[in-house]
């Protein structure tokens, strides 16, 4: 019964937030397929974003709000690459390479700022986050068409300085990526069913010490997959008109085998173990300014290419306002996931992500079906991801003096 | 056991000098192979100076060196850094552990000595990415734990063990660098019960049976007669004896230990029996972490200097401390007949007792404040004073403020440009007369004064222990003066209660027998008054 | 002698000197570009006037021991509510004035004790845990203005429910300082008025701060340690700080909106704490200490530099938003920097 319990007590944000979820959707009156094709898409462009914060958090520098500055590096690669007309994977390409020297070298300067910034590192990212987008404004808002040289009627705004407030990617680099690959979602649901069933079987047989639990849980759902799935192609149902992304499903997944091999190699032992305690790392020799940097550095590149990827599945997206959001919605994703500012894991990043972005859908909708004003369901999203975050840094925050506090009695 | 073996540690003639205050002065240590080497000395003695020299420790260097030489296996050597240490086969056993409680025992002692394997990405992109083989640094792992013979689970992870196992690691550590040829312990049973201590030494003779020599820094006498072959004596940066076990006595090495130094400043003798008790303790217990105390029993006399002694951590630090209700404390107290709430700061400075304490720029001081506003806060606070009434406000009165700390540097000699200059400024000596005169505002019946001359140079100190006797005998004030150094308690004081492993080991009077401060300090013979 | 000056450069601070060099540059070339110097320093008066309680409002905080006041949009929102509140009982002037500011100090009494009790437990975690408990009440409040029952045409949108975006103190207690005993002197305007409550306010504060629990407060945030053994309660010290702090947030905004002419609700709020911030650190302060003198002249700088930008950069690239631009950049860079100085670790 207490293992029940503390499930509960240690999961209690994320189970809030599947309450809300399942509420929120009754509520609104949205059906089924319609909520699934949102939110698959959504997972498809969101993801990347979140899973680039979990290395900072191993690396000890806790949320990193200044992913904007990797967010701003990949929009500004796509700026160009949509004023060379480069369309479909080919512009994604070359946007992610565009972005990268200008993401490792914002990265490179975040990370010495946060050395310098020894024990403030977040307050240090989020008020950067601000003043970098005070330095991108004057850049594409002032410098563009006058200092440098731009000429395009489409991009740029009728006066010659400036870009348009709002860019449109049709044509262009657009679903470069979804349309790599997309298959409808009943077939993506068995497929997956069977992965998990074989991933597990190799599992199994390798090691012999699977849980009987955990093993007829995934069999259980494997199986429905499975099921649904085909029933759902031989009804031909609505749903067969969700069509999943998968090309993009695919770099996320690169993107978890990556952090996942990442966190078995000597650096990312070393990450973990500056993040778990500084002055020890020291002391063993590990040197924890350029571990800290380096961690930096990965996270804004990555963050860059998530953007890129965000984007191009998004279509348009505001000059001016796309990149704010990017770090305070990825940052609230991940802690309705269940992670901390001391621990995330890849899970949590995706069940966030899900979770956060279901919230996004239907507060708008259940709003108006509540309020009578879908307006009152917008400023209830913004207060829950505030919300969130400030609730996340609280609570790290007193658990931390009472662990210390703790530490104190028992040196005694 | 005597071992005629090799030589494997020479220090020559080591001196060690901070800012013009020699720490050290000529130590010969040698220490041959498979041998326990004992040292002992009270704080200050210089064993951390020594051994931080044998490290190669940054803060040897950064203040100017030392002086003498190194010899290893018998090898002249340089050694610039905790690395160069570890590359000849030093290793050293915190007193504080280096462990990573989250990290498993296998991550801890493989600490970035993890053991890699190349991948196809770490042949391109350099050996950050090479993958850890945690199968093969379970087994060394294991076999480090075996060679102490515990039964350690190699991936339990550190938070969960006791802190004897969690001391286990530490070493298993060191052991795990294969060129271990000397290890330092730094204290390894403060932390430790009894069975756990028993358990570290007969660990630390098996080791020095494989060959390895070691190093043992302890105050607990009973336990260096136990294992050591040869024992070194250090006092005030003095090598006061190297003897080898069967040549020596409990009883001498505490009497070497704390020996003679009096500097009298002619305090008669005073007779206590007709004095009423000011301020009565019972099973005092005061969590601070470092400093704890367990059970403290004391009366101290009206008008009496009370000397509180012992080495560092054993608790007498905490007395002041918890009394004051600075940490969280237990027990009752009664001042002047009547009872003393504890954990109540205020009250005890309204009730008329006020405290010096140690940690003299991190509570004594508003650094970056005057002179006189460090003077006036806590009486203003406390007792109102200095302030006057503007209408509906009542205001600071800068003139009066004005006045007093002028008065008070006066009477107390403070050495300062004017009252109105940042304390910070002042030399160590000056802030102390300070913290006196903050004292001196509050008028109290009882002054707790803790370690007032740590850091003060010579001329400075005498002056600090004139006036606390001064005030003492011609205003009647009672004070409880808690140090370290036993000469300082030894010539103000009427009398001296030892403290160790939080307790009272016993009181003495300050001409008692060297012996007998020893003993009591190495919290190994228990005398009752 | 160089050594000397040096010292003297580095302890003055050099981005201060970068804020007043800048602001010399751009009132000269304001004056090449023939741009009415005395209406600039008009303008600078009436937004100090403005804004100086608002910057106020980070001293009590600093001084504490909790930092950069990133709360602010709590006191403000009380602020408005009291000014919402004026207008719903149909009060004009100063009247409105005085009486708005007499509704939201109750309010910022309660709301600044709760925001107290959450800092006391975040120790060390004061800024990021203020700057979004501070949005997340915004957000909140949005829900609020909504929903409340304010029943003022003046204030409520025509159709449907809820207060207005911005609310007009047309009639009601626009300018009502500004143009209290004001005067013109060689064509520069001063709005006496605003600048009297200004140096009130300080003067208040000045006086506060000689108290005896004036004293308390600094030595809390000097050094908690010290304050703790002189029998201060440096929790509870902490809180009263807090709620200062508030209370000063309220008056501010409302000291503000007189100035402005508008109230301004639901998402204007959530970034006045940064401005705030930014305008005390220009003056001087640093996360650990500040001064009155602190507030005032940083106040001055800040809107200074904002006030004359615009027109100078309107004759170079005719585009209103550099004003919003330049002050991003330059009170978050102030910020950035104020962080980045070494020692003053949590």
């Amino acid at each position: 019964m207490t293992q029940v319990r503390r499930f509960l007590t240690n999961n209690a944000v994320s189970i809030l937030f599947v309450v809300i979820g399942v509420l929120g959707l009754r509520v609104s009156g949205l059906s089924l397929p319609f909520f699934l094709e949102d939110i698959v898409n959504r997972l498809a462009r969101n993801s990347f974003m979140v899973l680039s914060l979990i290395i900072p958090v191993l690396a000890g520098l806790g949320l990193n709000f200044a992913i904007v500055l990797g967010a701003m590096a990949g929009q500004a690669a796509i700026i160009v690459v949509t004023h060379w007309k480069i369309p479909g994977v080919g512009g994604i390409l070359l946007a992610i390479l565009l972005a990268f020297p200008l993401a490792v070298v914002l990265g490179i300067l975040t990370g010495r700022l946060l050395n310098r910034a020894r024990g403030k590192e977040m307050i240090t990212t989020l008020i950067l986050g601000f003043f970098s987008n005070g330095i991108y404004q004057l850049v594409f808002l002032l410098l563009v068409g006058s200092v440098i040289p731009m000429k395009n009627d489409v991009l740029v705004l009728s006066s010659g300085v400036g870009l348009r407030t709002s860019i449109d990617l049709t044509g262009g680099l657009k679903n470069g990526l979804d349309d790599l690959l997309r298959i409808p979602f009943p077939v993506c649901a068995a497929v997956t069913g069977i992965l998990l069933l074989g991933v597990y079987m190799v599992g199994f047989f390798r090691r012999r010490s699977v849980r009987i639990g955990k093993l007829v849980g995934i069999g259980v759902l494997a199986l429905f997959l499975i099921g649904w799935g085909l029933f759902q192609v031989y009804t031909r149902s609505m749903f067969n008109f969700v069509r999943v992304p998968v090309g993009t499903f695919l770099i996320v997944l690169g993107l978890c085998v990556f952090i996942t091999f990442f966190t078995r190699t000597k650096l990312g032992q070393d990450m973990r173990t500056v993040g778990q305690d500084r002055h020890i790392a020291e002391v063993a020799g590990i040197d924890s300014d350029r571990i800290r940097i380096i961690a930096m550095v990965m996270s804004t590149v990555l963050a860059s290419i998530g953007q890129i990827v965000f984007l191009q599945n998004l279509g348009t997206f505001s000059t001016y306002g796309s990149h704010e959001q990017a770090g305070m919605f990825a940052i609230a994703a991940l802690l309705i996931g269940g992670a901390s500012v001391a621990k995330a894991t890849i899970g949590q990043a995706l069940l966030g992500t899900l979770l956060f972005h279901t919230m996004f859908i239907v507060s708008p909708l259940a709003g108006r079906t509540l309020f009578g004003d879908a307006q009152l369901g917008e400023f209830f999203r913004a207060f829950v991801a505030y919300g969130i975050i400030g609730l996340s840094l609280a609570l790290h925050s007193w658990k931390k003096q009472m662990q210390a506090r703790e530490e104190a009695r028992r040196s005694v | 056991m005597e071992r005629n073996g090799r030589s494997v540690l020479e220090m020559k003639n080591i001196s060690k000098e901070y800012y013009g205050n020699k720490v050290l002065k000529g130590i010969n240590l040698s220490v041959r192979e498979g041998e326990i080497h004992g040292i002992v000395g009270e704080n200050g003695a210089g064993k951390s100076t020594l051994m931080n020299i044998l490290f190669g420790m940054s803060v040897i260097h950064s203040t100017g060196g030392f002086e003498g030489s190194i010899e290893f296996l018998g090898n002249p050597v340089t050694i610039s850094s905790p690395f160069d240490a570890m590359a000849l086969g030093i290793g050293m056993v915190h007193q504080e552990f280096m462990l990573i409680p989250g990290y498993s025992v296998t991550e801890n002692i493989k600490l970035n000595r993890e053991i890699t394997r190349d991948t196809f990405l770490s042949k391109i992109l350099g050996p950050g990415l090479r993958t850890l083989d945690w199968e093969s640094m379970g087994q060394d792992a294991k076999r480090a734990l075996s060679k102490l013979e515990m039964d350690i689970d190699e991936w339990a992870r550190i938070a969960g063990l006791p802190v004897g196992h969690m001391q286990f690691v530490e070493i298993a550590r060191e052991l795990d660098k294969q060129n271990i040829k000397l290890l330092v312990f730094d204290e390894p049973t403060a932390v430790l019960t009894e069975s756990e201590a028993d358990r570290l030494l007969s660990t630390l003779r098996k080791l020095a049976e494989t060959g390895i020599s070691i190093l043992f820094i302890t105050h607990r006498l009973h336990e260096i007669m136990e294992v050591c072959d040869r024992i070194t004596v250090l006092r005030d940066g003095v090598q006061v004896a190297t003897k080898s076990k069967s040549e020596t006595t409990i009883e001498e090495l505490a009497r070497l230990m704390v020996g003679h130094s009096i500097e009298s400043v002619g305090k008669g003798k005073v007779n206590l029996a007709e004095r009423k008790t000011i301020l009565k303790v019972r099973d005092l217990r005061v969590l601070m972490p470092g400093e704890t105390v367990q059970k403290v029993d004391l009366d101290i006399k009206e008008g009496e200097i009370f000397g509180i002694g012992g080495l560092a951590g054993q608790g007498k630090i905490g007395i002041a401390n918890g009394i004051m209700g600075l940490y969280d404390s237990d027990g009752s107290v009664e001042f002047d007949g009547k009872p003393l709430p504890l954990n109540d700061p205020r009250e005890v400075l309204k009730r008329g007792l006020a405290f010096l304490s140690e940690d003299r720029r991190g509570v004594g001081l508003l650094l970056d404040m005057s002179v006189e506003m460090n003077i006036v806060a806590p009486a203003i606070e406390i007792h109102r004073k200095f302030l006057k009434d503007v209408g509906v406000f009542s205001l600071l009165d800068r003139a009066q403020i004005r006045a007093f700390a002028q008065e008070m540097i006066q009477k107390l000699d403070i050495r300062c440009l004017g009252p109105d200059q940042p304390v910070k400024r002042l030399s160590g000596g000056n802030q102390q007369k300070v913290c006196i005169a903050k004292a001196l505002a509050l008028e109290p019946k009882l002054l707790f004064v803790s370690e007032p001359t740590r850091g003060i140079d010579i001329g400075a100190k005498k002056r600090v222990l004139d006036t606390l006797v001064e005030l003492n005998q011609h205003n009647g004030m009672s004070i409880v003066l808690t140090s370290s150094e036993l000469a300082e308690l030894r010539s103000i004081c009427d009398r001296i209660a030892i403290i160790s492993e939080g307790r009272v080991m016993g009181i003495l009077d300050p001409d008692a027998d060297d012996a007998q401060f020893g003993l009591l300090m190495a919290g190994d013979y228990a005398v009752r008054q | 002698m160089l050594e000397h000056l040096l010292t003297k450069i580095r302890s003055f601070g050099i981005p201060r000197i970068i804020i007043i060099l800048f602001l010399l540059s751009l009132w000269i070339s304001a004056a090449f570009l023939s741009i009415p110097f005395p209406a600039l320093l008009s303008d600078t008066f009436v937004r100090l006037g403005m804004n100086t309680v608002l910057t106020l409002s980070m001293l009590p905080s600093i001084l504490v021991g909790t930092s950069l006041f990133f709360g602010l949009p709590l006191g403000i929102i009380c602020g408005l509510l009291g000014g919402v509140m004026s207008i719903e009982l149909n009060l004009k002037g100063l009247t409105a004035f005085f009486a708005a500011i007499g509704f939201s100090i109750p309010l910022a009494i309660l709301v600044g004790y709760g925001y107290g009790l959450l800092l006391n437990r975040v120790k060390g975690s004061e800024m990021t845990v203020g700057t979004y408990v501070g949005f997340a009440f915004v957000s909140l409040m949005s829900f609020g203005w909504v929903t409340l029952p304010f029943k003022n045409p003046e204030m409520a949108w025509a159709i449907g429910k809820g207060i207005r975006v911005t609310v007009s103190l047309e009639g009601r207690f626009s300018n009502v300082l500004n143009k209290l005993w004001a005067f013109e002197l060689y064509g520069v305007k001063i709005p006496t008025g605003a600048l009297v409550f200004l140096g009130v306010m300080c003067l208040f504060m000045g006086l506060f701060l000689r108290t005896r629990t004036g004293l308390a407060m600094q030595e809390c945030g000097m050094n908690p340690k010290f304050a703790k053994a002189s029998g201060i309660n440096v929790d509870r010290m902490r809180i009263l700080g807090t709620i200062i702090s508030t209370i000063l947030g309220a008056i501010g905004i409302l000291t503000y909106a007189q100035g402005f002419g508008f109230l301004q609700l639901y998402e204007a709020p959530m970034y006045m704490g940064f401005i705030a911030a930014a305008a005390i650190l220009i003056g001087g302060a640093s996360l650990k200490t500040a001064k009155i003198s602190h507030v005032i002249i940083g106040t001055f700088l800040f809107q200074g530099i904002l006030v004359v930008a615009l027109p100078v950069a309107n004759t170079v690239a005719t585009l209103g938003s550099l004003a919003e631009i330049s002050r991003i950049i330059v009170s978050n860079g102030i910020i950035l920097y104020a962080l980045a100085q070494k020692g003053g670790n949590e």
